[in-house]
């Protein structure tokens, strides 16, 4: 029961999340120019809505979403440069609000992490190729080899070579 | 009463469980005949038993029995029947239960399709299943028991989330699971093999078609769920890297390495060990999805309940899962022999480097999926890792895959030679430059240049495996139509197989391409009467209108879209509010074409009959899907080769004999 309830709380609070959503379009933005525009909706892509799943300004149509992209035209409207809204909303919500995490010392790990595993693979790859030239060809020996092939020969299928 | 039978059979399956992980593998270690051979009757047993209870769930939910909490939290009397079924599978408990019986039906499979396997691999293979079986049935019987009852009875429920009630998610969760649980099978002969000490050929030639099988499934579940978020969510996109898809992603991403590793395996007898890890690995990662979604670790759409005594299980089992098969395979795998030699331009090499590609891919996706817990962990900040992060790091590696992707099937196997190798694929490279030129002619490009990276390299994949298939029937008799239907009724099955499905990546990578660099998206807002032009496609806003549906109400939008003069669709894309509660859902409605898909979304209501909405235009979207589907009908051509036919036919003695000594 108490489980039932929980989640009837959880999709209340889910709704109250996605809100009586009131009127919006990205048209309705108004610019002096439709390069203008483009850049105000390349910019809001790049944010993240902050009480959403996974979903960037652009595309939310939760209210606190509807309400910085109100913040982001005003502050366009009223001449502010890219890097200065940018600053502006990572001062007052973190680097979380950036849907691309950006390079600094604290997201090296992010960045490069996954390279410095993938050269560990790679390194222990090239061992492996250069290693496997030397072996010795074949280490199976004749009768091993021999109950191999009574294995792997189907009598009814002869095998082509290279399938 | 049915509910209690369903709970009793679940329990009864747990026991048979038990009984199946127990006495074949010890009738296995210590030589007992009669304790193998329970094996398959157990197996069977198990499947009767969890279908018994599955089949007791479904008709819970067919006679919308509230009684059963689950039910009552699931479903409605006003559901339509086949959402009634698929709402079985709608909620935690319920996946469980799919999961069991999908894990029960391997098994039985396996021990129906095994008649020609020694028994004491069969005893260990079922065994391992079981063992993995007690884990899943234990967790449900403990934590997620599908048939807890309500009282008092609720007069209705409370209605199947309305996301799931569509055609697509109805069956991508049993899709997705196939392929999943199918894993299960590749680990069970991997561990199987490792307890015996034996890892050989046959092993591999084993395994191969039931791990390839699973594949396939897991393949198709992928790209449905890929499909439903596009035409469902309502903002076009058809891979978002939420943690879940990332979930489902990894285990294929190994799957697929495995698929590969396991050709040279059985071909060559190499990379044993690897093989085996990677088979692990792809189960691990199948359970470790699983514990990520479930556990509400990772919140998402489709996490179910979050429950501290369930992410406690989930990761007790986990850890006694991987944890137990990666001691078994430090304690073997030193023993296994490395097979022969090779040289650096072989088809193993490229096999190899497939194989690290991959495993970077998975490395990827883990790393991205888990970094903004690891980061929060050690308090180093929030982060938010979506899209730009994945798709950077996807695209810095990809184009090495296409490209190996072209060599790597031309060279043969121990050793080529390098100017062997360029005579054969130098036409096809020429066509493929020839194309990287066509593409960067801007009408083509629009100016972007990964337009025509992205052609040159689904040319060069089609153009290097028509090279292939060229020099194969080159010296067949007959034309090559006749040469090519001898060979596919012949032994050319998996190699054909193969074309195929690397053809599907050609196709997946022209859609992905396409639709990325030239998909046109236009937010605005109509009154009735008003027309848009986007594209060369005129849309034409009608109006909306209320529509009622069975268990829902909705605002049906009315478009007509012309291309010039001529009227190509009429489109009703609509608002629904399902009656059960919960937010609006959009159903975007998709003229959908070979080229491009026209897609219309209703944003909402903004008062006079106006409303807010989301035109698209999407070339090639349709080719994601495609290529993944080729992918799949690859693998299950492959799967159909003869020497898989045969070796199910072939009862012979000599398999036994020698493998039993082992």
């Amino acid at each position: 029961m108490s489980a039932l309830i929980k989640s009837l709380a959880l999709s209340a609070l889910l709704l109250l999340g996605s809100g009586v959503a009131s009127a919006y379009t990205l048209e309705e933005f108004e610019f002096d120019s439709p390069e203008q525009h483009d850049e105000f909706r390349d910019l809001i892509a790049k944010l993240r809505c902050l009480v959403c799943q996974n979903e960037s300004l652009a595309g939310s149509q939760a209210e606190l979403a509807q309400d910085l992209r109100n913040e982001v035209y005003r502050m366009m409207r009223a001449g502010q440069s890219e890097d200065e809204i940018l600053d502006f909303l990572i001062e007052r919500y973190g680097d979380f609000v950036l849907y691309d995490p950006p390079l600094k010392p604290s997201t090296y790990l992010l960045w490069f992490g996954p390279f410095v595993l993938i050269g560990i693979g790679a390194f222990v790859v090239v061992r492996t190729l250069l290693s496997k030239k030397q072996t010795q060809d074949d280490p199976l020996s004749e009768a091993e080899r021999e109950r191999l092939q009574a294995l792997l020969d189907a009598k009814h299928a002869p095998r082509s070579p290279d399938s | 009463m049915i509910p209690e039978l369903g709970h009793l059979a679940l329990i009864l399956a747990l026991l048979l469980a038990i009984a199946q992980a127990g006495f074949p593998l010890a009738g296995s270690l210590t030589g007992n005949r009669p304790w193998m051979t329970m094996a398959r009757p157990l197996a069977y047993g198990q499947l009767a038993f969890v279908a018994i209870a599955f089949a007791a769930l479904v008709q819970a939910f067919l006679a919308s029995d509230f009684s059963v909490l689950y039910v009552a939290q699931n479903s409605n009397s006003l559901l339509p029947d086949i959402y009634k079924i698929s709402a079985v599978w709608g909620g935690h408990e319920g996946s469980l239960l799919l999961w069991a019986l999908m894990m029960a039906g391997w098994g039985a499979a396996v021990a129906a399709f095994s008649r020609n396997l020694p028994l004491p691999v069969v005893a260990r293979v079922i065994a391992v299943m079981g063992m993995v079986a007690i884990g899943f049935l234990l967790f449900m019987l403990l934590t997620s028991n599908p048939f807890e009852r309500l009282f008092p009875v609720p007069p209705e429920g409370r209605d199947l989330n309305p996301l799931l009630q569509d055609f697509g998610l109805a069956i991508h969760p049993p899709m997705l699971y196939m392929g999943y649980v199918g894993f299960s099978v590749a680990f069970a002969f991997a561990l199987a093999a490792l307890i015996g000490g034996k890892l050989d050929a046959a092993w591999a030639r084993w395994s191969r078609p039931w791990t390839t099988v699973a594949w396939v499934f897991l393949t198709i579940g992928i790209a449905l769920g890929s499909w439903w978020a596009y035409y469902e969510l309502g903002w076009g996109g058809w891979w978002f890297w939420d943690p879940v898809e990332n979930a489902s992603l990894m285990p294929w991403l190994v799957g697929t390495a495995l698929i590969h590793s396991l050709a040279v395996t059985e071909k060559r007898a190499a990379f044993k060990s690897w093989t085996v890890l990677l088979a692990i690995s792809a189960f691990s990662l199948s359970l470790l999805g699983t514990f990520l979604v479930r556990s509400g670790v990772l919140t998402s759409v489709h996490a179910f309940a979050t429950d501290p005594e369930r992410g406690l299980f989930i990761l007790l089992f986990l850890c006694l899962v991987i944890g137990g098969s990666l001691a078994l395979y430090a304690w073997r795998a030193p023993e296994v022999s490395e097979g022969g030699r090779f040289d650096l331009l072989s088809r193993e090499s490229g096999l190899l480097l497939n194989n690290l590609l991959f495993v970077a891919f998975t490395v990827l996706v883990l790393f991205g999926t888990l970094a903004p817990l690891i980061y929060e962990a050690f308090n180093l900040g929030k982060i938010s890792v979506g899209f730009p992060w994945f798709n950077k790091m996807f695209l810095a590696l990809a184009p090495f895959l296409a490209l190996l992707l072209g060599i790597g099937p031309a060279t043969r196997w121990k050793h080529d030679e390098p100017w062997r190798l360029t005579k054969t694929l130098w036409i096809a490279l020429a066509l493929s430059i020839g194309m990287l030129a066509l593409a960067s002619l801007p009408a083509i490009s629009g100016g972007d240049q990964w337009v025509p990276i992205g052609i040159a390299l689904a040319a060069w994949l089609l153009f290097s495996h028509l090279t292939l298939v060229r020099e194969r029937l080159k010296h067949k008799h007959g034309s090559w139509r006749q040469a090519m239907l001898a060979d596919f009724s012949g032994n050319g099955r998996s190699f054909y197989g193969m074309v195929v499905a690397h053809l599907g990546v050609a196709m997946f990578i022209v859609g992905v391409t396409m639709v990325s660099n030239h998909e046109i998206e236009k937010d605005l807002r109509m009154s009735p009467g008003d027309s848009h032009e986007m594209a060369g496609y005129r849309f034409e806003f009608l109006g909306a209108q209320k529509v009622n549906g069975p268990n829902y109400r909705a605002d049906q939008g009315h478009f007509i879209v012309y291309r010039g003069q001529r009227q190509i669709a009429e489109l009703f894309p609509e608002k629904r509010s399902y009656l059960g509660g919960g937010m609006p859902m959009t159903e975007a409605a998709i003229d959908a074409g070979f080229f491009r898909d026209v897609y219309v979304s209703l944003g909402e209501a903004v008062g006079g009959g106006d409303w807010a909405l989301r035109l698209y235009y999407k070339p090639y979207v349709r080719w994601i899907w495609l290529g993944a589907g080729l992918m799949a009908l690859g693998g299950a051509i492959a799967v159909s080769d003869r020497r898989y036919r045969t070796a199910r036919a072939r009862r012979t003695a000599p398999t036994e004999a020698v493998a039993a000594k082992a």
